[in-house]
């Protein structure tokens, strides 16, 4: 155990790497993903493809594939940066497609009887969005969406892994690899920094869907 | 779109809207492909020599890279199917602990499904690989691959089933249970046999996450589809275009898994007989599988 004491530093520095990345891919993912899940349902049929096409592919595309794609594609059409951005662009663009799922099947939650009865009454349409559909449809998103973010947390190691470098994964691999420390300390070091953040999320999680449970 | 809660039946007014809204994006679409497309041309991405060997049978390395990601795509196979097997029973065997434990000791099966469900995979794989040659079990990578898969996805599967069972209606149970049944027949003979019937599609969309976690078995050297197209691009430098056919590849194939899950999810609730819901393959029993690897 005492190579998790000895490392401490290492450990925690890894730890906000982490949470850094997971920082930037889920506002990433949450912008990108609503974008797309408003293509899906919107009046206008090629936004609809667009949006079907984006979650056919980054949902039914390993990450380690997405990964490689924006390490090797992106160059190649001009954007460059650091790596660190690349990883966080395939995490982004990987994680959007279940955010798009998550947030459009909020929407489809809400009975039609609820838009039609706030049309009814005379609301607009941007009225009825605001102050009728979306704010059930956000009730009805919090868990699943919840769900894909933890998903993502624990996907933000495969980003490591990859190479982005710093991360509680590399962390792990560094100490075990390059410095040769018995695996089993180092693994419990490195499971304990992901399970602070992933349990107290779940958690809370689970506090929030009671929460904001709407009895239908 | 055929109905949609948020807007009424467009009319004439609207359609118009709707069709210069389409022309635009339709325009826009097809000037950002236009873009990508030229700025890939530029680099010579779409140059022959780079294709050849994945497209052109009568090209030298054709014969060699269709060979390699065949076995390769074996390999993928191989592993996931056995993950999956091994993750059935003992997912099973997970949940039937879970709902028969004693109060006294239910707090240690939970602690052990919540404790793997919260490690990230790809560290499973990782440290399946570094730490069990340390204790003496020395396998080749296909095992650590499916060690590491096995033991995230039968706490997954072990969710799926307990809700699989909580899923059925109170009366089955009751009646075993007043015809004289002991408790452990109560769970095989009568609510396991439908319990999976309801969690199918919930099973089968599992299959997609397997799959694509398969390919972390690069990161212990195991060649399954991701490391052999490493081991391609290192001698025909041609990323894009092997990552390319690798992703075409995957994405069909789970494509069509996610599809028979959904078929079988809507045969399953016509031929619907007892009041059992079937648990939804977009959202497996709220397991918090979204995006899993």
């Amino acid at each position: 155990m005492n190579v998790i004491i000895d490392n401490f530093p290492l450990y925690v520095s890894g730890f906000l790497q982490t949470l850094r990345i997971c920082a930037f891919a889920a506002i990433g993912a949450l912008l990108i993903g609503t974008v797309i899940a408003g293509f899906r349902v919107s009046p206008v049929p090629p936004l609809r493809w667009v949006g079907t096409a984006w979650v056919t592919v980054f949902r039914n595309c390993p990450l380690t594939v997405v990964l490689f794609f924006c390490a090797f594609g992106l160059p190649e059409i001009g954007v460059n940066g650091a790596y660190f951005w690349f990883g966080v662009t395939g995490l982004v663009l990987y994680t959007s497609a279940f955010v798009c799922e998550a947030v459009r099947s909020g929407i489809n939650s809400v009975p039609a009887g609820q838009a039609e009865a706030a049309r009814a009454v005379g609301l607009t349409f941007s009225q009825s969005l605001s102050s009728v559909v979306l704010p059930q449809a956000l009730r009805t998103v919090v868990p699943p969406l919840g769900s894909v973010i933890i998903a993502m947390i624990k996907n933000s190691a495969i980003a490591g892994a990859f190479g982005i470098g710093g991360d509680l994964f590399a962390v792990g691999d560094t100490l075990t690899s390059a410095r040769g420390e018995a695996a089993l300390p180092v693994l419990i070091g490195v499971v304990v920094g992901y399970l602070v953040i992933t349990i107290p999320s779940g958690l809370g999680l689970a506090w929030l869907e009671r929460k904001v449970a709407i009895a239908r | 779109m055929t109905t949609s809660v948020l807007y009424d039946a467009p009319g004439p007014r609207t359609r118009r809207r709707v069709l210069l809204g389409s022309a635009v994006a339709g325009v826009l679409l097809a000037g950002v492909l236009a873009l990508v497309g030229n700025r890939l041309a530029e680099k010579g991405q779409f140059d022959q020599d780079k294709w050849a060997p994945l497209t052109d049978p009568s090209s030298d390395d054709f014969v060699d890279v269709w060979n390699l990601l065949g076995d390769a795509l074996v390999n993928t196979l191989v592993a996931a199917a056995l993950a999956m097997a091994f993750s059935l029973v003992i997912g099973t065997g997970l949940a039937v602990l879970r709902i028969t434990a004693g109060r006294s000791w239910r707090w240690l099966v939970v602690g052990v499904i919540e404790l793997f469900r919260g490690i990230p995979v790809v560290i499973l794989i990782f440290f399946a690989a570094r730490v069990l040659p340390g204790l003496g079990v020395d396998l080749p990578n296909l095992w650590f691959l499916v060690i590491g898969l096995t033991a995230y996805n039968s706490v997954i599967i072990a969710e799926i089933v307990r809700a699989g069972v909580n899923s059925l209606p109170k009366g089955q149970r009751e009646a075993a249970e007043s015809l004289g049944l002991r408790r452990g027949q109560v769970l095989s003979v009568i609510l396991l046999p439908q319990a999976f019937r309801a969690m199918l599609p919930a099973l089968i969309s599992q299959l997609v996450v397997v799959l694509k976690d398969t390919s972390l078995g690069f990161i212990i050297s195991y060649e399954e589809t991701v490391r052999t197209a490493g081991i391609i691009i290192q001698n025909l430098g041609n990323p894009i275009q092997v990552y390319f056919v690798i992703a075409v590849i995957f994405i069909a194939v789970n494509y069509a898994v996610s599809r028979l899950a959904i078929y079988v999810e809507r045969r399953l609730s016509q031929g619907k007989k007892t009041a059992t819901a079937t648990l939804s393959a977009t959202d497996p029993a709220g397991a918090g599988t979204g995006g899993g690897g």
